[in-house]
């Protein structure tokens, strides 16, 4: 079973969540897709750690076959060649590794050839299985790793994963949720929380993913959040108060639920009503 | 010979734009005939690498002088084995920056920044 957990702005407690139901769940698989900045490794601190480097394809030219047509320059949507004084020049760093330009050479003077992007590394804390993407600073897309990641993940019919999604609701979001069973929204209270939350829930909607809300940073105040939740009739797994106690656990890299009894109970409650709710909507949308 | 420069608008009284790469327009000034053409920048809605397909059409549009506030290093890279001699210009007109160029008061653009790629700048 694979819960995604994401949010549409970096900070929202992504981490805290899936990192914190992941240890609550005991057996389990964390894998930490937001390769700009991964972060779940300082708190599960994985032992035993292999490493995998990963690599796309990006074109080669062989300038004795290259006539200077064009065709690739004109193809490549993202700009990633340019065709100079009878040279044709290559940008690896804007190059998505699409193909095209291979595809579209009549002159078959393009090749292709591998260049490292970033690495996966896979370890364990505890019973608890941690995979870490970390994308090289500066490339184009993570996208490659986060589907390494989740493709190497072999599910095992009553394990949990759980996936740390990039922050946002671009391709790499969509990467990351797009073969998981449900996904947790993890929202603010306040108004750009709402904004954020709303851009992840039409995303989540476009993937026809079932999904719940857990609100985050919860004050005596009214909750906007809470407040969208309730107009759009969306399901609230639970709630996370704005807690000192909390907050500082987190943010020395501790996972809270693993050092303090009443955070167990927390993490553990929302994991149960997670699980309730993953069966619950795969029945009623199939 | 041609002096290219990104311009808000069509017209010789146009502001220089402040981007190169996303520019609505490009002037390519020629100082023998004193002719202008304004060429629209097919790069300014591009996915990304604008900079790099700007820079392609001021090397497909021969010019040899380009005068920008800024660049990117993508495009730097694209105009200088063009042999285009990159000048910064200054505040005011597209007029006022080649008549400036022109009496040699424009100094080379020595900062080539690396790039916004989508993460704004300033």
């Amino acid at each position: 079973m694979k819960i995604a957990v994401l949010s549409g702005k970096g900070g929202a407690g992504k981490t805290l969540v899936s990192v914190n139901l992941a240890a609550v769940a005991k057996t389990s698989a964390y894998i930490d897709c937001d390769v700009e900045e991964p972060n779940g490794h300082l708190f599960f601190k994985p032992v035993g750690i292999q490493e995998e480097k990963i690599s796309v394809r990006i074109p080669k030219v062989d300038v004795k076959l290259c006539n200077g047509c064009r065709k690739c320059v004109e193809f490549c949507n993202f700009n990633a060649l340019a065709y100079i004084k009878n040279n044709l020049i290559i940008f690896d760093d804007v190059c998505h590794s699409c193909g095209g330009c291979i595809l579209v050479c009549p002159e078959k003077a393009l090749t292709e050839e591998p260049k490292v992007i970033g690495k996966v590394q896979r370890g364990v804390s505890d019973k608890i299985m941690v995979s870490t993407g970390i994308l090289n600073t500066g490339e184009a897309t993570g996208i490659p790793i986060i589907n390494k990641l989740l493709s190497e993940e072999k599910p095992q019919r009553n394990q949990l994963t759980f996936i740390d999604c990039p922050p946002g609701s671009a391709c790499i979001v969509m990467e990351s949720i797009k073969d998981a069973d449900y996904c947790v929204l993890v929202a603010e209270p306040t108004l750009f929380g709402v904004h954020n939350l709303n851009m992840i829930y039409e995303l989540v909607n476009l993937f026809n993913k079932p999904f719940g809300v857990i609100l985050n940073k919860c004050l005596k105040e009214k909750n906007l959040a809470e407040n969208f939740c309730i107009e759009k009739n969306i399901k609230i797994i639970g709630r996370i108060p704005f807690d000192n106690e909390l907050g500082t656990l987190n943010s020395n890299a501790e996972i809270a639920s693993n050092k303090n009894e009443k955070y167990r109970e927390l993490f553990s409650s929302l994991l149960d009503s997670v699980i309730k709710e993953v069966p619950h909507e795969t029945t009623t949308n199939t | 010979m041609k002096i290219a420069i990104p311009v808000d608008e069509k017209a010789l009284e146009s502001n220089v734009c402040v981007s190169f790469g996303r520019t609505p327009y490009f002037l390519i000034y020629d100082v023998e005939t004193k002719e202008s053409t304004f060429i629209d920048n097919t790069a300014a809605a591009s996915t990304g690498g604008a900079g790099i397909k700007a820079a392609q059409i001021i090397v497909d549009n021969k010019a040899d002088v380009l005068l920008t506030p800024r660049l990117g290093e993508n495009a730097a890279d694209v105009l200088e084995p063009a042999d285009i001699k990159i000048f910064k210009s200054i505040a005011g007109t597209a007029k006022e920056n080649i008549n400036a160029y022109i009496n040699g008061k424009l100094s080379l653009l020595d900062e080539i920044h690396s790039g916004f790629h989508g993460h704004g700048g300033n």
